[in-house]
């Protein structure tokens, strides 16, 4: 079983951005993004969280997002997935790079969790 | 007087009548207190739900309001999406067993408060559907009740959504959610024969 993580934001660019952040610490680390709506414009697409989460290598998803909508959104798509997912209200950028370094260095979804515990904001 | 795929279709353009033609209005209340986005997201949706509606005639009441749910979730793009998007699919799954509006109201407002964990008094639509859906329960429901509800906002601090991020800067703004919803509710009551 192994561990991926999944960033949704409102913005495309900062959905794309992050994972270059990401990548410098977890090469090895499943990563996909969704970012902004269907057509492009700020907001968020629960297809493309779908999708994001179908084509994450892991079968089992650690999902970080930016505001409002897209946590709803994280959620009608984790009720419709297939795999695990973990939701984190941690703020986007520091939990993120604290599950992706974690989960680099093999540390168990339990530990990492316990790390992300103090980064909730929402 | 029931719940027919006929006069729900007429319901729901009738809506997406109103919020077209309020689509700037909508974004008006949005900007001092979010994104300005909401008649556009709107606009979006209830084009998106005509056209679903056009394309392929539902068979029957669950399948009208699950037509109407996908096509909201899928095109409004904000948090009210998701929002109205889960009420129409709660009541598309309350219509399996009942097709009096109070049931299908109860089932909508309780999936909103899911969705977005929004509680009477955090100003967002949520002020509107908790107390318009209990009116419905009681049988009767006015134009003066739903203005009234949606006015209840004006005042509050906002506890979810962008506007939160404003703090007690949001008090004295309508919420635009609350506006929205209050044509939907407008147009179930002027729409013969549903009430
Ligand atoms: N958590 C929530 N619970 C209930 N209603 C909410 C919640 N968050 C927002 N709303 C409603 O949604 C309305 C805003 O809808 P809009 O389409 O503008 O989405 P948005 O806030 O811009 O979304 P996003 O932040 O994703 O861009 C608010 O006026 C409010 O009524
Ligand atoms: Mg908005």
């Amino acid at each position: 079983m192994t561990l991926g993580i999944t960033i949704v934001s409102h913005v495309p660019d900062i959905a794309a951005g992050l994972p270059k952040l990401l990548t410098q610490v977890a090469a090895d680390v499943p990563l996909t993004y969704a970012g902004g709506t269907d057509d492009g414009d700020i907001g968020t697409s629960m297809a493309k969280i779908s999708q994001a989460f179908d084509d994450n290598a892991a079968d089992e998803i650690l999902a970080f997002y930016d505001l409002g909508s897209a946590k709803m959104n994280l959620e009608m798509a984790q009720e419709m997935s297939d795999k695990t997912i973990h939701l984190y209200d941690t703020a986007l950028i520091e939990g993120a790079y604290t599950a992706a370094s974690l989960l680099e260095a093999g540390v168990p979804l339990a530990d990492v969790e316990e790390q992300l515990k103090p980064l909730k904001i929402k | 007087m029931a719940l027919t795929v006929d006069n729900l279709t007429e319901w729901i353009n009738a809506f997406a009548q109103k919020v077209t033609d309020k689509k700037d209005y909508l974004s008006e209340l949005d900007t001092p207190i979010g994104d300005g986005d909401h008649g556009n997201n709107m606009a979006r949706g209830v084009k998106a739900v005509q056209e679903s509606l056009d394309a392929k005639a539902p068979a029957d009441l669950t399948a009208a309001f699950k037509q109407i749910a996908m096509a909201l979730i899928s095109k409004v793009g904000g948090a009210s999406g998701p929002l109205y998007g889960t009420a129409f699919l709660e009541m598309a799954k309350k219509s399996k067993d009942s097709t009096e509006i109070a049931d299908l109201f109860a089932a909508a407002d309780a999936g909103i408060k899911k969705r977005g964990g929004a509680q009477a008094g955090d100003k967002t639509m949520v002020d509107v559907w908790e107390p318009l859906a209990a009116k419905l329960a009681s049988g009767s429901l006015t134009q003066a009740e739903i203005d009234e509800a949606v006015n209840s906002t004006e005042e509050m601090i906002a506890k979810k959504g962008r506007a939160s991020y404003l703090g007690e800067r949001s008090s004295g703004h309508l919420d635009p959610g609350a506006m929205s919803s209050g044509y939907l509710f407008t147009a179930l009551i002027e729409t013969e024969g549903i009430l």
